[in-house]
């Protein structure tokens, strides 16, 4: 029962993001194949995920789980039932204080499992005119504890006018999500060196899709 | 089956025949022409497959017959609104504006035009949406460019929603003698439209040497020009027998559309070329977005529409 509404949810959701948003997934430097992947993708919007989602073709869609802030997320049923039972999320306390479980564990488990993840590394929305704030660190933690998964960068185009933080009605524009080269850890790379390569991969990411359209 | 419903299934199947010899060039083509020339074969192909999924559209909904076009023309001015707010400046202070543009303007104008209130919808956008528009957004207190948005916003409703919504309007005229046919005066509007513009292709790409817009449109030639008005105001006096018009009225008709419909689609390669895009969006696979092939009825529909009523109709 709760798996049937799961299912359907699931379907307005594309449903309804491809009619406010018409999405269109611009594979650059990767192609749509079902392999392991970390999606890491730039935050603007709480719609993120579903767009990235939406534009992942279906049998991939299937095996990609997005990351979230439980600290967010489990602040209502509704909230709960889409993130858990819709989005089947690896949910992350972003609190360092409260939270019981390393996020990177959690991430590293879901992977061990077989699925790919979506996950945005500014760690919040981005509500400046900066393209990208600067990334938290799990990214590199989560490369360094699997270095055979490829890091896809995923660039995000004008969601945040769709939906900007604070409104309650969308308003249908045509989005853009493109797909970049895939990065992947040094083993000799520092953290700050890598978070900034895997930042400007995804600014390239972000300047190919301006090209493109 | 009235005699209006066997001329309109003439046309469709007049259409579908060509379409067919369109099918058929293209594989020939996909055969002969070598490496370098592919990419055109291919786009040539992706175009004739796009019209047979448009007329198969189309022609389902002149079966739901009223409502059917209604609803048709209000999702293709919801797409093209889309494609088109897309494209403008627009500020986060314009967010209730713009919501209210989709959610609300477009509907009620369609919603108008569905229940024959001509009185209103033909005033609806450019006096009240106007008018309310820019005070909805004036609210949210960013006067940074408000000249040039509220200008976008309006542009996009005039072209995207009132223009457009002026082909379902076609179905409510009352002309004597044409009773029960109105459905083909839409049939005749989007047939010329765009056959003219599929000529203007077709002329373009064999004879188009000198182009007749350079800063504007790369792709629009004089040839194409010539070729594409002179073809399709020829086609739409030989189309006169499921009108109310006569062969040369006709004809005029044809010339004065297919002439809005190219001088549109200059204009809105214009607006393309200033925001740097080649194409309104990609929803159509080989002619691009909504836009792209609506443009030229979007200039045609509300002209058609009053010559018909001004000369013909009784309303």
């Amino acid at each position: 029962m709760k798996h049937t509404a799961a299912r359907l949810t699931a379907m307005l959701i594309v449903l309804a993001a491809r009619f406010i948003t018409a999405v269109r997934g611009i594979w650059q430097g990767v192609e749509p194949v079902p392999e392991q992947r970390i999606y890491f993708a730039n935050h603007s919007s709480n719609g993120d995920f579903v767009l990235i989602w939406t534009a992942l073709p279906a049998r991939i869609r299937a095996r990609t789980r997005p990351v979230a802030g439980s600290d967010y997320w489990l602040r209502s049923p509704v909230k709960t039932f889409v993130i858990r039972d819709v989005f089947d999320a690896v949910l992350i306390d972003r609190n360092p204080e409260t939270r019981r479980e390393d996020p990177v564990a959690a991430m590293t488990e879901a992977l061990d499992g077989g699925a790919s993840l979506i996950l945005f590394p500014e760690g919040t929305r981005n509500t400046t005119d900066a393209r990208l704030l600067p990334f938290k660190p799990g990214l590199f933690h989560l490369a360094r504890a699997r270095p055979e998964v490829p890091l896809v960068p995923v660039w995000i185009e004008n969601l945040n006018r769709v939906m900007p933080k604070g409104e309650i009605v969308p308003i249908p524009l045509i989005c853009t999500v493109t797909f970049g080269a895939a990065i992947r850890v040094a083993p000799d790379e520092d953290k700050a060196a890598f978070l900034s390569r895997a930042a400007a991969a995804l600014l390239a990411t972000g300047s190919l899709e301006e090209r493109a359209a | 089956m009235s005699g209006w419903d066997g001329h309109l299934l003439g046309l469709v199947a007049g259409v579908g025949a060509i379409l067919l010899v369109a099918t058929l060039i293209g594989a020939v083509l996909r055969r002969r022409v070598p490496a370098d020339g592919a990419p055109m074969v291919e786009n040539f192909n992706a175009r004739v497959k796009a019209w047979w999924a448009m007329v198969a559209l189309i022609a389902l909904a002149f079966l739901g017959g009223k409502t059917g076009l209604t609803v048709l023309f209000a999702l293709c001015s919801f797409a093209a609104l889309r494609e088109f707010m897309t494209l403008t400046r627009t500020r986060r202070a314009d967010h209730w504006a713009a919501a209210a543009s989709f959610f609300v303007v477009l509907p009620v104008q369609y919603y108008l035009v569905w229940t024959d209130w001509y009185g209103l919808y033909s005033v609806f956008i450019p006096v009240y949406a106007f008018l309310l528009l820019p005070i909805v957004a004036v609210f949210r207190g960013d006067s940074a460019d408000f000249l040039g948005r509220v200008a976008e916003t309006q542009w996009a409703l005039m072209t995207c929603v009132f223009c457009l919504s002026h082909v379902p309007a076609l179905l409510y005229l009352s002309i004597p003698g044409f009773e029960g046919g109105n459905i083909l005066l839409i049939a005749f509007l989007v047939f010329v439209v765009q056959f003219s513009d599929v000529m203007q292709y077709v002329f373009g790409k064999l004879f188009g040497r000198a182009r007749i817009a350079p800063h504007v449109s790369p792709s629009k030639t004089v040839a194409g020009f010539v070729g594409g008005v002179l073809s399709a105001s020829l086609a739409g006096a030989c189309l006169w027998w499921i009108t109310p018009f006569s062969f040369v009225q006709a004809g005029l008709i044809a010339l004065v559309i297919t002439l809005m419909g190219f001088l549109g689609g200059l204009v809105m390669s214009a607006i393309k070329r200033d925001r740097g895009v080649k194409d309104w969006g990609h929803v159509i696979p080989g002619h691009g977005g909504f836009i792209d092939r609506l443009d030229s009825v979007i200039f045609s529909a509300p002209i058609f529409f009053h010559m018909v009523r001004y000369w013909w109709s009784v309303t």
